[in-house]
C-alpha cells in the first residue's frame, strides 16, 4: 500500500490530498459513488432510455440561450416585439440565441413526449416508481405552463391571442371565472401588464420551479433505480461485492453511449435551427411575424404543435350538461386529459411491467392511444369543422380509453412471465 | 400523562424530565395554526398584487365617439374603445330592425335573458338604446376572439341563409346584427353590451350610463 502510495505522480497525489480535504467537509466522493460511479443501470438500455439524458441536455440548451436572450429582450408592449427583431437583426448570433431557444422549446416537447412514452411502453411509472413518475406529471405540467408564459413574450399577433384564448378558458369555470381571468391578465384584456407577469413567470418563477423538480425527479429515480426494457430486475441477481451482475455503472459506460447519442441528437436538432428554425410555420407561426394587435383576430388560431392534440380535445366538447356551457366541458376535457396519466400506477393492474410481457390487449389499446394522440394533435392544427369536431370526439373517447379501461383490460389479458435475467436483443 | 426521559434537555441521570404529551401536541397544534394564518396573511399582498392596477382601472375610462358618418349597413370598429376592449359600432337600416323584430327560431336567447351581458335598458330585439344604432363588446362569449363583421344580407361560406351579423373565425360561433348568438355554436351567450349613453344626437359616450356616471 505505501509502495503504490509513492509510486504515484505528483499530480495525483495532490488531487487525492484535494479530494480528502473536500471530503472531511462535503459529502463529494460519496455523491459522486452514489448517483454516477455506483449508480448501476441495466446493460440493456435502448433509444428508450437516451430522453431523459437528452431532456437534460435540452434544459441546459434552454437555460443558457434564454439567459443570453433576456439580456436583449423588452418586455413592454412597445418594445417586445421590436426587440426580438432586435435580437434577430442586429445583435451578434442574436439569431442563432433565438432559434436554439424557439426550437429547443420545440425539441423539448419531442423529447419528453417520447420519454413519457416509453414510461408507457415499459410500465416505468409502477411500483416502486410512483412517485417518480408523478414528479415526472408536476414537470410536464410546468413545462407545459413554462412553454405557455414564453409564447406570449414575442408579443406577436398568434402570441397575443392565443394568450387571450387560453387565459379565456378560465373564465368557463362558473362563478369566479371571469374574475380569475381579470386577476390572471392584471387588466381587462392581454395587455403590457399581462406580457410582464408572463416575463417574469417565464425568466424566473417556472425555471425555478422546474430545476428543483428535476433535482427531485432524479433523486426519485436513483433511489429505486431504472427499469428494464424487459422488465427484468437488476436488483435481484448480484455478485459477491453486491454490484448488480446485469448492471453498469452509470460512470462511465452509460454516460459514454449518453454523449454518443448527444451528438447524433445535436446534428438532427442543428439541422433544424439552421435549415428549418420555422418548420414551415409549425415551431414560428406565420401571425406572429405581425405585431400584437388587440382588434384583430388571426384568421385561424392555433396554439404551437405540441399543445394540439389538448388543443383538440377541448375543441370537441359541443354540449352543455347539467346546465354548464359546453366551454367548461372543453377546459375540464382538456385538463382531465393532460392529467389523467399521473393515476396510470394505479390503473395499470398486470402481473408485469413491460409491454414485451403483457397480452396483446394492452398492445393494441397502447398502439390506439399514440395513433390517437398523433391524430388529435394533426386536428388541433386544422380549422374547425363539423367532420373535424367528430373525428376529434372519437379519438378523444380512444385517448380517455387507453387509462380508463386499463384496470379491466390489463387483468383479463394473458401475460407471460418477464425474464430473469436482462435480454439484449 | 405518561412519563418519558426527554432526550438530551436537563440532567436525565438525577431528575427524569416527564413529557407532557398533551400539552406538546397542544403547542404543536397553536404553533402551526398561528403560523398558518401568518402565512395566509403575508399571501394576501401577493396575490392581491395581480388584480388590475390603479392605472390598468383608470385606462379603463369612457370614450367619446362621434357617429354622425357611420351610414346604414356599416359599422365603426372594432375600436378600442371600453378598458382598451374592441367595440363594434353598427348603424342598422330600417328592413335590418324590422328583421330584428321577428321571432328568429335559430337564436339561442333571442330575449337577452341573461342580465350580465347587457344593462337592462338594452334588453329589448335589438339589445340597444336606440333601434337603429348597436354597441357591443367585439369579443366572441366563447374564448374571447374577436369576431368579423359581415353586414350584407348575402349567402356566406359558413351560412348559405346569412341575415347579415358577426362571425368568429376561430370556432366559427355566429350572432345576428343584435349581438345575440345562434343556436350550435360554440359560444354561450350573446355578446356584451357596454353600458354606454348618448351625450347628443351623434355623439355617444361608451362606458359609463347613468348609472356609473
Amino acid at each position: 500500500m505505501e509502495q503504490t502510495q509513492q509510486a504515484k505522480g505528483a499530480i495525483p497525489r495532490l488531487w487525492g490530498g484535494l479530494v480528502d480535504w473536500a471530503d472531511a467537509r462535503f459529502p463529494a466522493t460519496e455523491t459522486w459513488d452514489y448517483h454516477l460511479a455506483k449508480y448501476y443501470a441495466p446493460k440493456n438500455h435502448n433509444f428508450w432510455y437516451l430522453m431523459g439524458w437528452l431532456a437534460m441536455v435540452i434544459l441546459a440548451n434552454q437555460l443558457i440561450t434564454g439567459i443570453w436572450l433576456t439580456m436583449s429582450y423588452v418586455p413592454s408592449d412597445e418594445g417586445a416585439f421590436a426587440s426580438v427583431e432586435y435580437i434577430m437583426r442586429d445583435v451578434e448570433f442574436g439569431w442563432l440565441l433565438r432559434y436554439l431557444h424557439s426550437t429547443g422549446a420545440s425539441a423539448f416537447f419531442v423529447i419528453v413526449y417520447l420519454h413519457m412514452f416509453r414510461g408507457l411502453m415499459y410500465g416505468s411509472y409502477r411500483k416502486p416508481r410512483e412517485l417518480l413518475w408523478l414528479i415526472g406529471m408536476a414537470i410536464f405540467v410546468a413545462l407545459m405552463a413554462e412553454g405557455f408564459f414564453g409564447y406570449l413574450l414575442p408579443w406577436g399577433n398568434m402570441s397575443y391571442w392565443a394568450a387571450q384564448v387560453i387565459i379565456s378558458l378560465f373564465g368557463a369555470i362558473p362563478y369566479i371565472g371571469p374574475d380569475l381571468m381579470e386577476w390572471i391578465r392584471g387588466d381587462f384584456l392581454v395587455s403590457e401588464i399581462t406580457l410582464n407577469r408572463f416575463f417574469a413567470l417565464h425568466v424566473v418563477a417556472l425555471p425555478l420551479v422546474l430545476v428543483g423538480l428535476v433535482f427531485v425527479h432524479l433523486v426519485a429515480l436513483h433511489h429505486v433505480g431504472s427499469t428494464a426494457p424487459d422488465g427484468a430486475d437488476i436488483k435481484k441477481h448480484k455478485d459477491a461485492t453486491g454490484k448488480p451482475l446485469d448492471g453498469i455503472p452509470f460512470w462511465p459506460y452509460t454516460v459514454t453511449h449518453d454523449v454518443h447519442a448527444t451528438v447524433v441528437f445535436l446534428f438532427i436538432f442543428c439541422a433544424a435551427v439552421f435549415y428549418a428554425p420555422e418548420m414551415g410555420g409549425y415551431f414560428l407561426e406565420k401571425p406572429n411575424f405581425e405585431m400584437a394587435n388587440p382588434l384583430k383576430t388571426p384568421e385561424h388560431i392555433v396554439p404551437v404543435w405540441y399543445y394540439t392534440p389538448f388543443y383538440a380535445m377541448l375543441r370537441a366538447a359541443t354540449y352543455p350538461l347539467f346546465g354548464v356551457p359546453a366551454k367548461f366541458w372543453g377546459l375540464v376535457v382538456m385538463a382531465g386529459a393532460i392529467a389523467i396519466p399521473a393515476l396510470l400506477p394505479w390503473l395499470d393492474r398486470s402481473p408485469v411491467a413491460s409491454i414485451r410481457s403483457k397480452g396483446l390487449a394492452s398492445k393494441w389499446m397502447l398502439g390506439l392511444f399514440v395513433v390517437s394522440f398523433v391524430i388529435l394533435g394533426y386536428l388541433g392544427i386544422t380549422p374547425p369543422s363539423p367532420v373535424a369536431t367528430a373525428a376529434a370526439q372519437v379519438f378523444t373517447v380512444l385517448y380517455f380509453a387507453y387509462f380508463v379501461l386499463m384496470p379491466w383490460y390489463t387483468r383479463v389479458e394473458k401475460t407471460k412471465p418477464p425474464p430473469e435475467r436482462v435480454t439484449t436483443r | 400523562m405518561s412519563t418519558e426521559s426527554a432526550v438530551g434537555g436537563g440532567t436525565p441521570s438525577t431528575a427524569p424530565n416527564p413529557v407532557n404529551r398533551e400539552r406538546r401536541y397542544f403547542l404543536i397544534g397553536a404553533t402551526a395554526t398561528v403560523g398558518g394564518v401568518g402565512a395566509v396573511g403575508a399571501a394576501i399582498p401577493f396575490v392581491q398584487s395581480w388584480m388590475p392596477s390603479a392605472k390598468a382601472r383608470a385606462a379603463g375610462a369612457p370614450v367619446t365617439l362621434d357617429i354622425g358618418k357611420l351610414r346604414p349597413g356599416e359599422m365603426l370598429g372594432p375600436i378600442p374603445a371600453w378598458r382598451g376592449k374592441p367595440v363594434f359600432v353598427v348603424r342598422r337600416s330600417d328592413e335590418t330592425v324590422a328583421h330584428l323584430e321577428q321571432a328568429d327560431p335559430n337564436l339561442a336567447d333571442p330575449d337577452s335573458s341573461n342580465p350580465e351581458m347587457q344593462p337592462e335598458y338594452a334588453r329589448n330585439p335589438w339589445r340597444s338604446r336606440r333601434p337603429e344604432i348597436g354597441i357591443y363588446l367585439g369579443l366572441c362569449t366563447h374564448l374571447g376572439c374577436s369576431p368579423k363583421f359581415y353586414g350584407a344580407v348575402q349567402p356566406e361560406s359558413f351560412d348559405a341563409n346569412w341575415q347579415g351579423g358577426f362571425f368568429c373565425p376561430c370556432h366559427g360561433s355566429r350572432f345576428d346584427l343584435a349581438g345575440r348568438v345562434v343556436k350550435a355554436v360554440p359560444a354561450p351567450d350573446n355578446l356584451e353590451v357596454p353600458p354606454y349613453r348618448f351625450a347628443s344626437e351623434n355623439t355617444v359616450v361608451i362606458g359609463e350610463d347613468e348609472e356609473t356616471a
